[in-house]
């Protein structure tokens, strides 16, 4: 393993009361996976992160990252990893490659090896074309490439990547999911946190999912929608369906076979037992009340219905 | 210990060609001190008070003080930018690293030292056709003096930008302290001429030390009290200021 975590905990004091952002957290991630934490607002994934980092002293609790004991030898764990913060860290006046430069020899690099480095870096994560001009002139996304290409100038053996997709568009995204899949390929393990339901399906080989500062499922993303049984049906009323949905909620929500119904706009998605049998059922009740529906689609839950069972909520909206 | 040298030397680096990069404050910085070397000097070699000679001796009373101003107000709003670089992420993204957080504090304060001591220069340069007499011995421990007032000066805005972190809150303390520190310092006029309760105040700061003693040394006198007791007093708190910055550097910021 090359995090194991017990009993983490982090509160923070102000004025106003005490918020406990992480309570108690146990993870076992293994080496060379990509391990992804998802979990909306104010979870604690940062926090979490940012204590594995060495950044924040936990309150409680002890961790080992990368071999290192967290509490006694930050040092250690520190040359051992990489980090990207949730909003990266660059000077305004100074270009990627002299920040790339600087990274990989406050790493002990010698500097001809620190600009190799760099040159890699920039060709990896095709930021030749504007490598050579101060940062602040950057567009949200080619900054988050330099954050990340910062976080692994010195080929740590894991990385911590908070939010690395947010805010990129569609081929920034899918190019660092690409460099992320590189990674571990090289053996590198990858701990990313993500509000994207479909990057952790995508990317992550195990995923935590962390609510209220606890983690509250754990698994591969099979295993995690195997946790939900049964399947979900989703009604489409239309566009002049918001009268519909609403009645239509009333009514199937009290049938036997319906665990639970949730609107979302002109959206009914109903979760039930067993999708086969239930469907007609529901169809006479609709056709009964006069309810037309548009649509009706029919398919096995996805993480997002795996959070809605464990957290009460979605993560869509 | 090798470690501490080179990533002190990174971090300078980094600093210094960001503030070459934006060279603008080094010279609105050296501005305040131009202006009361050329609108307000003129007035002094008519002045007599206890402790002042008049005509071109004059200037060596007064080019003290205004190097004391420029080092007090050279040094305490470098944690400006440090607060900056904190919301950027800068000091995150280095605290990760395995890089001595003294180092990233003396990198800094380097920094700091270096362009105050130029601007030192420049000012001790232009006064010499007004009439100032330079001996090079004693302006080397004028110097001196002026690196340990600048490592004093930024280590204590940076320790107190790290506890703020929010310039709302350091701007006002900044202007509320920089005033009085400077006027109890008798950078305008001898401290001897101030009635007694004033001078017992004035011997609780250390900017007071640093201008009597230069004031010795402009005036050839090496081997002064003066000078001993400023050597000796502004090297203790420079110590221990520096101590205390590096410590605000290495923990954590919540
Ligand atoms: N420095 C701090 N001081 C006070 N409260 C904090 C601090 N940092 C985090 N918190 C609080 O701790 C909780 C967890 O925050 P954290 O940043 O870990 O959430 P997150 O899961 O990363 O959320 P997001 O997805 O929005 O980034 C939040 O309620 C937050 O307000
Ligand atoms: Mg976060």
């Amino acid at each position: 393993m090359i995090i194991e975590t017990t009993a983490l905990r982090k509160s923070f004091r102000s004025r106003k009361g005490t918020v406990e952002a992480v309570r108690g957290v146990d993870l076992a991630v293994a080496e060379g996976q990509v391990f992804g934490f998802l979990g909306p607002n104010g979870a604690g994934k940062t926090t979490t992160l940012r204590m594995l980092a060495t950044l924040l002293a936990p309150d409680g609790g002890s961790a080992v990252v990368a071999g290192a004991d967290l509490r006694r030898e930050p040092g250690e764990v520190r040359r051992r990893i990489g980090y990207v913060g949730q909003n990266g860290g660059t000077w305004r006046e100074a270009t990627a490659r002299e920040e790339l430069v600087l990274q990989a020899r406050l790493y002990g690099v010698s500097k001809a090896d620190a600009l190799r480095r760099a040159a890699r870096s920039i060709e990896a994560f095709q930021l030749d074309t504007f490598a050579d001009r101060k940062t602040v002139t950057y567009s949200g996304g080619q900054k988050r490439r330099v954050d990340i290409a910062l976080g692994l100038v010195h080929d740590p053996l894991l990385v911590f990547l908070d939010e690395p997709t947010t805010g990129l568009d569609p081929a920034s995204r899918s190019h660092v999911w690409d460099e992320v899949r590189r990674l571990r390929g090289e053996g590198m393990t990858v701990f990313l946190t993500t509000h994207y339901l479909d990057e952790a399906d995508a990317l992550c080989d195990q995923i935590a999912i962390m609510d209220g500062g606890l983690i509250v499922a754990e698994g591969t993303a099979d295993e995690l929608k195997q946790q939900v049984e049964g399947d979900v049906i989703t009604l489409g009323f239309g566009p002049d369906g918001a009268e519909a949905v609403v009645a239509a909620e009333k009514l199937l929500a009290t049938e036997p076979y319906a665990r639970r119904a949730e609107r979302a706009d002109t959206d009914l998605r109903l979760y039930v037992a067993g999708g086969a049998t239930a469907m007609p059922q529901l169809m006479r009740v609709l056709d009964g009340n006069d309810l037309t529906v548009e649509s009706v689609e029919l398919h096995r839950p996805s993480l997002d219905d795996v959070f809605l069972a464990r957290t009460g909520r979605s993560l869509r909206d | 210990m090798p470690s501490l040298f080179r990533d002190t030397w990174l971090v300078f680096q980094r600093s210094m060609l960001l503030t070459l990069r934006n060279p603008t404050w080094v010279a609105v910085g050296l501005a305040q001190p131009l202006y009361y070397l050329l609108l307000f000097a003129p007035l002094l070699k008519n002045v007599r008070a206890p402790g002042m000679a008049g005509g071109n001796a004059a200037f060596a009373f007064f080019i003290p003080g205004l190097l004391t101003q420029l080092a007090l107000f050279g040094t305490l709003f470098v944690g400006f930018g440090l607060i900056g670089e904190l919301r950027d992420g800068v000091i995150e993204r280095m605290r990760v690293t395995p890089v001595s957080r003294f180092a990233l504090l003396l990198g800094r304060a380097l920094r700091d030292v270096v362009t105050l001591v130029v601007q030192a220069i420049v000012l001790v340069v232009i006064s010499i056709p007004f009439g100032l007499s330079v001996h090079f011995g004693p302006l080397l421990l004028v110097l001196c003096l002026m690196v340990l007032l600048a490592l004093l000066g930024a280590s204590v805005s940076y320790a107190v930008a790290l506890i703020l972190k929010s310039e709302d809150a350091l701007a006002p303390l900044a202007n509320g302290v920089a005033m009085p520190i400077l006027l109890l310092s008798g950078v305008f006029l001898p401290m001897a001429a101030a009635p007694g309760w004033l001078q017992g105040i004035s011997h609780a700061n250390p900017l007071r030390y640093a201008v009597d003693a230069s004031r010795d040394l402009f005036a050839g006198h090496i081997t002064t009290n003066a000078v001993y007791e400023a050597a000796i007093i502004l090297l203790a708190l420079t110590v221990a200021a520096v101590i205390w910055a590096a410590r605000r550097f290495a923990r954590s910021v919540s």
